[in-house]
């Protein structure tokens, strides 16, 4: 019999109870009701509503500024991921190389995982302020030209980004050192008896025994930047210059929080929602066995 | 010099480098927050010290409030992380030394929560929260994140890899599961706990567009809110004092991360490979 068991049938719903009860009132409940707010127009400060179907999803599949919503948010991610994760996966390489002091720098490298979004921004904003913020200053005094950084749009989308992989810098090292270390190093070994340079065993064996983590990495870094890049981009850019980085979670604040239309960024919710799960599926289809880090 | 050495060394020098461009955005800051106005404006920028550390430190903690955002957060955070750590260990407890009908359905129930990200629920969270009378309390920025999938996962996991054998050995000696949870299962589970505990108080700490909307009163905000009243309060931003506040926000986790690191990568392990 294995693993062995206490008996009692109603011990362990007690033990479960707790937890049982929050997901339900704090997690479950509330989706329902997004889901059932997304079907309504709220109108007058949330005073008047009236059910409407689907036509917030159908007003926000005619809507343009949507469009471009959603098109920030895929430009922002897919920066996150492709570079923020090579970056990443270049410092674990480099860390994971067996040398004195090893720790010491494992630390320098990976605590950025304790920075919040909004530290990051506060930081980069300065560093990055027009007229006299230190990078501006170094840019202008080598090509003699001053950026707007904050003013330009691509160059705020530049630099939301450049601070969004900073701040996950940290995450992304701690997780692929972990992924490194479980490498069976003879077959490492193997492969350089069999002849193989070190670009082909980097790409035809520790980058394919590193993909499960590669995979896990990718989802946690697309949720990060749905979501965490909010306190990023409320401090930095507040969405502009002229929407330029007006993310879908920044929309969605907007429009349920600002002006109060609660049925439309209900309906955003959703769109964020089955992303989301489509997703989680697939990370679980494809390795089952990784855990998510989140909340 | 062999080969190798040199080869070391290079690994040394490009080792310090990253770590030094890593490190460059907050050595900044930290220089920054030491100057004054006037240094901080300078032309070309100043990148050591200046004379303002005491001044602006002072500022961003009493001026700004810093000191009581930080006193808040570290008491939500605190709670939360230990509330979290314990109804988690509670479920493992249950999922793993009990035979009840529909577990694996429960299991399936809590894990499907990781999908859920309190953001995506945002507008129908405060509707709640606002009804039940929470708005402005800590009630709000606590209880709703008590539970979490993932510290049911990973105790789930942990449990299922100690050795069966002792529950027998603790029913032979009369211990119930609670005693046997408290004085077996918890010696054993340092590094679950440490790293459940590390990831929770960070996420606690980094919480921002959620205490932005339920805290309305000044005297109950979070430190990240904190952080953003301050860049909209002064009209020509005080940046010595603006970078002190940025550091102060970060020192809390920061130190809390290099305490339980250890706890963190074991712990980590354990639920990658096991």
């Amino acid at each position: 019999m294995y693993p062995a068991k206490f008996k009692g049938k109603w011990l362990p719903l007690a033990f479960l109870s707790p937890t049982l009860l929050i997901l339900v009132v704090f997690l479950y409940y509330p989706v329902i009701q997004t889901f059932i707010l997304s079907t309504y127009r709220v109108a007058f400060l949330g005073l008047r509503k009236h059910f409407i179907g689907l036509g917030n999803f159908i007003e926000l599949a005619h809507d343009p500024a949507y469009y471009h919503t959603l098109l920030v948010t895929a430009i922002i991610t897919t920066a996150i991921v492709v570079v923020g994760m090579g970056i990443s996966l270049a410092i674990a390489l480099l860390a994971n190389q067996p040398i004195k002091g090893a720790p010491i720098y494992h630390i320098l490298l990976i605590w950025p995982y304790a920075l919040s979004p909004a530290v990051a921004g506060v930081i980069f904003l300065f560093l990055f302020s027009p007229h006299f913020g230190t990078v501006d200053y170094l840019m202008s005094s080598v090509t003699g030209k001053s950026l707007n950084w904050l003013g330009d749009p691509t160059l705020a989308i530049l630099l939301i980004i450049m601070a969004s992989i900073w701040k996950n810098l940290g995450y992304n090292v701690v997780f692929y050192i972990a992924g490194l270390q479980n490498i069976n190093t003879e077959i490492l070994e193997a492969a350089s008896i069999d002849g193989a340079g070190p670009w082909k065993k980097f790409w035809s064996v520790t980058f394919a025994l590193i993909s499960p983590m590669t995979f896990f990495l990718l989802i946690t870094n697309i949720t990060y930047s749905f979501f965490d890049i909010f306190g990023m981009v409320d401090i930095v850019t507040k969405g502009g210059p002229l929407d330029a980085t007006n993310v879908m979670i920044y929309n969605l604040y907007r429009d349920g929080f600002e002006y109060y239309r609660s049925g439309m960024a209900a309906a955003q919710s959703i769109i964020l929602f089955i992303a989301v799960v489509g997703l989680t599926l697939v990370q679980f289809r494809t390795s089952g066995r990784h855990v998510h880090y989140g909340g | 010099m062999s080969k190798k050495t040199r080869k070391e060394l290079l690994t040394h020098l490009a080792l310090i480098i990253v770590s030094l461009i890593v490190l460059a955005p907050v050595l900044f800051a930290l220089a920054k927050s030491t100057q004054t106005r006037a240094q901080v404006y300078h032309y070309p920028p100043i990148l050591g010290p200046g004379t303002a550390l005491v001044d602006n430190y002072r500022a961003a903690w009493y001026n700004f409030n810093l000191g009581l955002y930080m006193k808040n957060t570290l008491i939500v955070a605190g709670v939360v992380m230990f509330f979290k750590t314990l109804l988690s260990m509670l479920a493992g407890l249950g999922l793993v030394y009990f035979d009840f009908p529909f577990k694996n359905a429960i299991f399936y129930f809590i894990l499907f929560t990781l999908m859920m990200p309190t953001e995506i629920m945002i507008v129908a969270l405060f509707k709640l929260v606002s009804n039940i009378g929470w708005g402005n309390s800590y009630l709000a920025v606590t209880v709703p994140f008590l539970a979490s999938a993932t510290g049911v996962f990973l105790f789930r996991q942990h449990f299922s890899s100690i050795s069966p054998q002792l529950v027998d050995a603790a029913r032979v000696d009369g211990a119930g599961p609670v005693r046997f949870l408290f004085s077996i299962l918890v010696p054993m589970s340092w590094n679950t706990i440490g790293a459940l505990a590390l990831i929770q108080f960070i996420y606690m700490w980094n919480q921002y567009l959620w205490p932005l909307i339920i805290i309305r009163e000044n005297t109950h905000q979070l430190i990240q809110v904190g952080l953003r009243s301050m860049t909209s309060q002064q009209d020509v931003t005080n940046w010595g004092i603006m970078m002190a506040g940025a550091i102060i926000a970060m020192l809390p986790p920061l130190i809390i991360f290099i305490l339980l690191r250890q706890q963190f990568t074991r712990g980590f392990a354990l639920s990658q490979e096991k």
